[in-house]
């Protein structure tokens, strides 16, 4: 018998279809990515149909967009950005085998995750009051367009601008709750003492997933919030 | 995957600020009138941030499967053919 494979008996988190844990770790990586990948064209669809419309209705989006609330925006980028910071202390944590570090960043990245979702919600409270949520009661009357003081904005073409927010924000966020699911549950997988050195596979791969959320937000954010913000 | 703990603890929180100070960056630019730029910079200093944390927090950079990097590229790759496509049939369509 191979070296590889006695040693790979006294490891009880090697499934049995792998030669050694190595390749296991690589097989959830490449997974993981492949799975980006099709997030990234997910993605890449809402996009693509931002850069149409806002191709075309350039500066009726930027009347649109002048009425986000870019501090609230850029405490979410921050609070992302330190979330993700939490997280990679995290891995290292766990592959350096320090299990108070590991249980104390995931659940510091539970609470920025959870922070970030509340700030969400205060500004989607923000758009309720201003009837700024696409349907029947939406209004944006009087509005100018930046940069062009004697024309207003068309509100059916800020309306699409509100619903492509909607749509992209609402779908990032989804990936969020996602996210969090993930966290709570390795939380409770690194307070039973599942994660070692020698195997930490799933903080790993959680990880990317959380990175990949965290880059979305940072084209998500100038995109949406930043249009002609400049007076 | 580093062979020294508390360089690699340094280099998380450098990238960290660094990505703080981007976002800081970003806000600023946009506050200033440039014209048909202020997209492209707001643009570059969000894939400036993409690439720092694609490459240093998720591991990228010291990954040993050539693979992962493979389904990257690929990835990107794709998504520029559905961007540059889709751009090039609506900037074109009122040409005559």
């Amino acid at each position: 018998m191979p070296d590889s494979q006695l040693t790979a008996a006294h490891n009880p988190a090697l499934l049995h279809h792998f030669a050694e844990p190595q390749q296991q770790r690589d097989a959830a990586s490449l997974g993981t990515w492949v799975f980006l990948g099709t997030e990234i064209m997910f993605f890449g669809g809402l996009f693509c149909t931002y850069l149409v419309y806002r191709r075309g209705y350039f500066g009726d989006w930027g009347a649109a967009s002048k009425t986000l609330d870019v501090t609230l925006g850029a405490t979410n980028t921050a609070v992302l950005i330190c979330s993700s910071l939490t997280v990679v202390l995290a891995v290292w944590a766990a592959q350096t085998g320090r299990r108070r570090l590991l249980i104390g960043n995931l659940l510091a990245t539970l609470v920025l995750g959870t922070a970030f979702l509340g700030i969400k919600g205060i500004e989607y409270k923000e758009k309720f009051e201003k009837h700024h949520v696409p349907g029947a009661s939406f209004q944006f009357n009087n509005v100018r367009i930046p940069g062009h003081p004697d024309q207003y904005a068309n509100p059916s073409h800020a309306e699409i601008f509100f619903a492509l927010y909607f749509v992209m924000t609402g779908l990032h966020a989804l990936h969020m709750i996602v996210g969090i699911g993930i966290f709570i549950w390795l939380t409770v997988m690194a307070w039973k003492g599942r994660f070692t050195p020698e195997y930490n596979t799933p903080v790993e791969m959680g990880g990317l997933y959380w990175h990949f959320v965290d880059i979305i937000w940072i084209y998500l954010f100038p995109l949406l919030y930043l249009i002609d913000r400049h007076p | 995957m580093s062979a020294h703990p508390s360089s690699s603890l340094k280099l998380y929180f450098g990238i960290w600020i660094t990505l703080l100070a981007c976002t800081g960056l970003t806000v600023w630019a946009a506050s200033l009138d440039l014209g048909r730029f202020n997209a492209a910079v707001a643009l570059t200093i969000a894939t400036f941030k993409a690439i720092l944390v694609a490459l240093f927090f998720m591991h990228l950079k010291g990954a040993s499967e050539k693979l992962s990097k493979l389904v990257v590229v690929a990835s990107l790759f794709f998504l520029l053919i559905l961007l540059a496509l889709s751009m090039s049939d609506y900037a074109t369509r009122t040409w005559t």
